[in-house]
């Protein structure tokens, strides 16, 4: 609070500014690093003249095929994934909440493996739109039984209803693939969380729902800290639980649902990227979401370049990066900023 | 049960039953909160006091009767509409870890605000007087978690008052406060009353406090009024008996004059 005036801001309103135009330097580097490492290293210009002047050579044809596709299809999955985690997280009034308690991640892997089992194991772009159909729908079922009655008027409903309906799609989803072992094999990578072999086809189908989502998120951002305070709190501050926490479910169905179709189901993003951002810059969720964004795409293209080159293997599923590269800093972080607190 | 006739309502429930599922906690109740009064709310658990708070801060819906804020019936009044004009602190309120003094109190002023309408002169103003007001100036720069539970209790009722709205409700707003918290915040509310010109409502468990500070007194037994009125009528051995189930000797309060409960 400190000296704020109407219209001005405060020097803690411009340390976050700063820091935030810091984290976006990061992230390019970052994605030019990603784009650039590998088997073959290329160098900066490789890039810049494949992207403006493709000429259909062997590295112009890696860089728009195969690595450029992978970092955006990284970038877009981390900001969704963290942007909703922090979302749900207020939402829920639960620091351990994340976009799979709606059962977003459940419903996508169900209508994935049902689609598989029943129409064959068609292109990947097909279930793109299955894992977000999956995704949404099993969400906003998720989302009606946990408004109904009683329970439909605190934040609980909405977690027991997703823990529900989740477990159930789980146990149909691994009904279907005991007896299915093709599908089984299909999907294990999927399950896992990867961004390899995307496509800017695929990329370019999600963004759209994707982008959107995140506007929408940032727009909401003031509406969630008042929402963060409980749902009685938010009534009698005038504002409507029901119809903002209806809202916010909407924004975490276009994030995380995008995010799932395109990756798979990365788990950790969602849960720390928010953690560790309200560590640094506090509650105010104005602030905390765009630094989720670029946090959780920071995250995601890192640790996806770290795994392609400490264990040069193409396909070794960020999603388990993710959490090796995550979750010491995570405790590192913990720890330095609980000493400072005693 | 009428109030005092110098005052008209601020708040009125009209025949009101107040049910939790099939349970029927408060059946054809009338109370009216007179305006630019303190009046607590006593009784013993469970005789329907924060139940009541709750339907009168709009949270709650009467399953029958009517509650009138100004006249106007509340399920009319939008709740931004109600959260203009009455600001509520239920028990034990819990903020999301990381939030400061000033933070909360900023969020005092969402029922002024439009959809994504900028912070306002008139919003920084309302926020500096609420934070001078509960003397959280000084701290408006931390944590809630890092502060004690008196320093905590003022800044959340500096966040009402950043509402700016004519009328207060307070569910037990000293429980798990020391003394010198208790006085401090009862004080303060003393205050709002009778320089700020606010009608405030209090659930208070001390019938000493309540007869000490409060103006208006309502005692309530299995969500029926007993008796309700100025601390010297309402206040008797008899009443003490039927409702707390308590017998005590009623003296006057040495210091204050009001009435003094000592059991025997």
């Amino acid at each position: 609070m400190k000296v704020r005036r109407a219209g001005g801001v405060t020097a803690t309103e411009r340390g976050r500014a700063l820091a935030l135009i810091v984290l976006l330097c990061l992230l390019m580097l970052a994605a030019i690093s990603a784009v650039a490492l590998g088997t073959t290293t290329m160098p900066f210009s490789t890039i810049i003249s494949a992207i403006f002047q493709y000429d259909g050579s062997r590295n112009h044809l890696l860089v728009t095929t195969i690595r450029l596709p992978r970092v955006i299809a990284a970038l877009l999955a981390g900001s969704a994934l963290a942007v909703s985690g922090a979302i749900m997280q207020a939402v829920t009034n639960n620091p351990l909440a994340s976009p799979g308690l709606l059962g977003i991640n459940a419903g996508a892997a169900f209508a994935v493996v049902m689609a598989m089992t029943f129409f064959g194991t068609g292109t990947s772009d097909v279930y793109l739109l299955y894992a977000f159909l999956g995704a949404g729908t099993a969400a906003l079922v998720v989302f009606t039984l946990g408004s109904l009655g009683a329970i439909g008027h605190s934040p609980l409903g909405l977690v027991l209803a997703g823990a529900i309906v989740a477990t159930f799609l789980t146990s149909l989803t691994t009904a279907v693939l005991i007896f299915d072992e093709s599908t089984l094999d299909a999907v294990r990578l999927w399950t896992a969380g990867s961004v390899t072999g995307r496509t800017m086809v695929q990329a370019r189908t999600v963004a759209p729902a994707l982008l959107v989502g995140l506007v929408a998120a940032f727009l909401v951002g003031r509406h969630l800290t008042t929402l963060s305070l409980g749902a009685d709190a938010s009534r009698t501050l005038g504002q409507n639980p029901i119809v903002w926490r209806g809202a916010s479910v909407v924004v975490v169905i276009l994030l995380a649902g995008s995010a799932v179709a395109l990756a798979g189901p990365i788990g950790f993003v969602g849960l720390v990227v928010p953690h560790v951002v309200r560590m640094l810059v506090g509650i105010d969720y104005r602030w905390v979401l765009p630094f989720c964004a670029l946090g959780g795409a920071l995250l995601v293209v890192v640790s996806d370049m770290a795994g392609r080159l400490v264990f040069g293997s193409q396909s070794f599923p960020v999603g388990v990066t993710v959490a090796l590269v995550g979750a010491p800093f995570f405790l590192y972080l913990a720890h330095t900023r609980l000493k400072g607190a005693a | 049960m009428a109030a005092d006739c110098e005052h008209k309502a601020k708040i009125s429930g009209k025949h009101i039953d107040l049910t939790y599922g099939k349970r029927r906690i408060v059946e054809t109740l009338d109370l009216d909160v007179p305006e630019g009064r303190f009046t607590a709310l006593i009784g013993p658990n469970g005789s329907g006091k924060s139940t009541i708070l709750r339907a009168y801060a709009g949270l709650m819906k009467p399953s029958s009767g009517s509650i009138l804020l100004d006249g106007r019936d509340l399920t009319d009044l939008s709740t931004g509409e109600v959260a203009r004009k009455v600001g509520v602190l239920l028990q034990g309120p819990v903020a999301p870890e990381g939030l400061t003094v000033g933070d909360l109190v900023q969020q005092g002023r969402y029922p002024h605000r439009s959809l994504f309408s900028r912070w306002s002169a008139a919003d920084q103003q309302a926020c500096d007087e609420a934070l001078t007001l509960t003397g959280t100036m000084d701290i408006s720069d931390r944590l809630l978690d890092s502060l004690s539970g008196g320093q905590r209790q003022r800044a959340w009722i500096a966040m009402t008052l950043a509402q700016q709205g004519e009328v207060l409700l307070l569910d037990e707003p000293t429980t798990y406060l020391d003394l010198e918290h208790q006085i401090e915040l009862m004080n303060l509310i003393k205050t709002l009353v009778d320089k700020h010109g606010k009608t405030v409502v209090a659930v208070l468990h001390d019938i000493n406090q309540a007869a000490r500070y409060a103006t208006h007194i309502v005692m309530l037994k299995d969500g029926n009024v007993i008796a309700a009125g100025r601390p010297d009528n309402v206040i008797s051995a008899k009443t003490v008996a039927d409702v707390f189930k308590v017998k005590t000797l009623v003296i006057r309060d040495p210091v204050a004059g009001t009435p003094l409960c000592v059991p025997l």
